[in-house]
């Protein structure tokens, strides 16, 4: 539990330094009001700044689960594996969650 | 001066047009109110994440990050890397709406999310010559949609959360909804380049304190994806 472990204090020292850095990034070159156009390799940075983040901290989640203590898991694995061809399919979101639920539940029904 | 009925239509077009992202925006704000509760955040805490700060993807990422008792500043830093695409749309809507009062540019700044980004920048490029008045008044229509939403969605999955027995398997919410972000991202090469760097990197790094791991591989991932988009560009040149 997070909780426990952080306190109340440190929790929403968490909250507010993530909302007021994520409110200057928003505000940030709308607040030079557009007078000095970001260069193009910075672009080519940003532009991979999601992508380059979220799957590495995907990835030990769906190899070592918490739920099984680590332990790689059939189910979760097929889960995962659906839910990415789905999102690949599709481009949507919202489908690749539906496909990624639906395989999760049908596969801990079936391998268990 | 902008007339009044015109801008009532930028406001109503931005409405329409943002309306269809309520569809991703329900089930996710949801998804993060139970994520965040299961990780024994109460129900303030998980409102100020979505009405502070207002962005899913890093939202989930701190809730994921302290439930692996990362260390505060950490959690911080990984989670503002998630958000560190608002400068580019930021930097993308500058020639548009900076022109605006600075309170107004505030405004646009904290209900800046992917959605009603991506919808202004479109209108935006298709009909440049708008007036100030008429493309914030379209940004505000994309915005009442989908802001309202977030909050009142996390509020159901954080007051629902608790209900949820564990047979549902929620704790595979935050990979699921992470994976269903992360593949429609994989557009073209250079990301697919990024994300693979990121997943083997953060793999490779995950004997590090929790966190930083993640923080490393995702400078290397960067790095590998505006390279190869360099070099893909380069080699398309010649």
């Amino acid at each position: 539990m997070s909780a426990d472990f952080y306190g109340p204090t440190e929790i929403w020292i968490i909250i507010l330094a993530l909302g007021i850095g994520t409110f200057f990034l928003r505000y940030s070159f709308l607040g030079l009001a557009g007078r000095r156009p970001l260069p193009e390799w910075a672009l080519r940075y940003l532009r991979y700044t999601a992508v380059a983040v979220l799957p590495g901290l995907v990835a030990p989640l769906v190899l070592w689960p918490q739920a099984t203590g680590g332990a790689p898991d059939p189910a979760r694995l097929i889960a995962a594996a659906v839910t990415v061809l789905a999102g690949l399919a599709t481009r949507n979101t919202l489908a690749a969650i539906l496909g990624g639920f639906v395989s999760l539940y049908l596969a801990l029904w079936l391998v268990g | 001066m902008t007339d009044r009925p015109s801008l009532s239509a930028a406001y109503w077009r931005g409405l329409r047009n943002g309306l269809p992202f309520m569809l991703v925006i329900v089930p996710f704000g949801t998804l993060f109110g139970v994520a965040a509760t299961e990780a024994g955040l109460n129900v303030a805490e998980v409102m100020g994440f979505s009405i502070l700060v207002i962005a899913g993807a890093s939202q989930f990422t701190a809730v994921q990050l302290m439930n692996d008792h990362t260390p505060a500043l950490l959690v911080i830093l990984t989670s503002l890397a998630v958000n560190l695409r608002m400068a580019m749309y930021s930097a993308s809507l500058a020639p548009h709406l900076g022109a605006a009062p600075r309170w107004q540019k505030a405004l646009v700044a904290y209900f800046m999310i992917d959605q009603s980004f991506a919808v202004a920048a479109q209108d935006y490029e298709r009909a440049p010559q708008q007036s100030l008045a008429e493309k914030l008044a379209y940004y505000a229509g994309a915005c009442t949609p989908n802001c309202p939403t977030w909050y009142v969605a996390t509020l159901a999955g954080a007051l629902l959360g608790a209900a949820i027995p564990p047979e549902f398997a929620l704790d595979f919410a935050v990979p699921v909804t992470f994976l269903a972000m992360i593949a429609p991202m994989l557009r073209s090469l250079p990301h697919l380049v990024a994300a693979t760097v990121s997943v083997v990197a953060a793999l490779a790094f995950s004997f590090l304190p929790s966190g930083l791991g993640v923080l490393v591989a995702a400078v290397l991932a960067m790095v590998a994806g505006a390279r190869a988009e360099t070099f893909l560009t380069r080699r398309a040149a010649r």
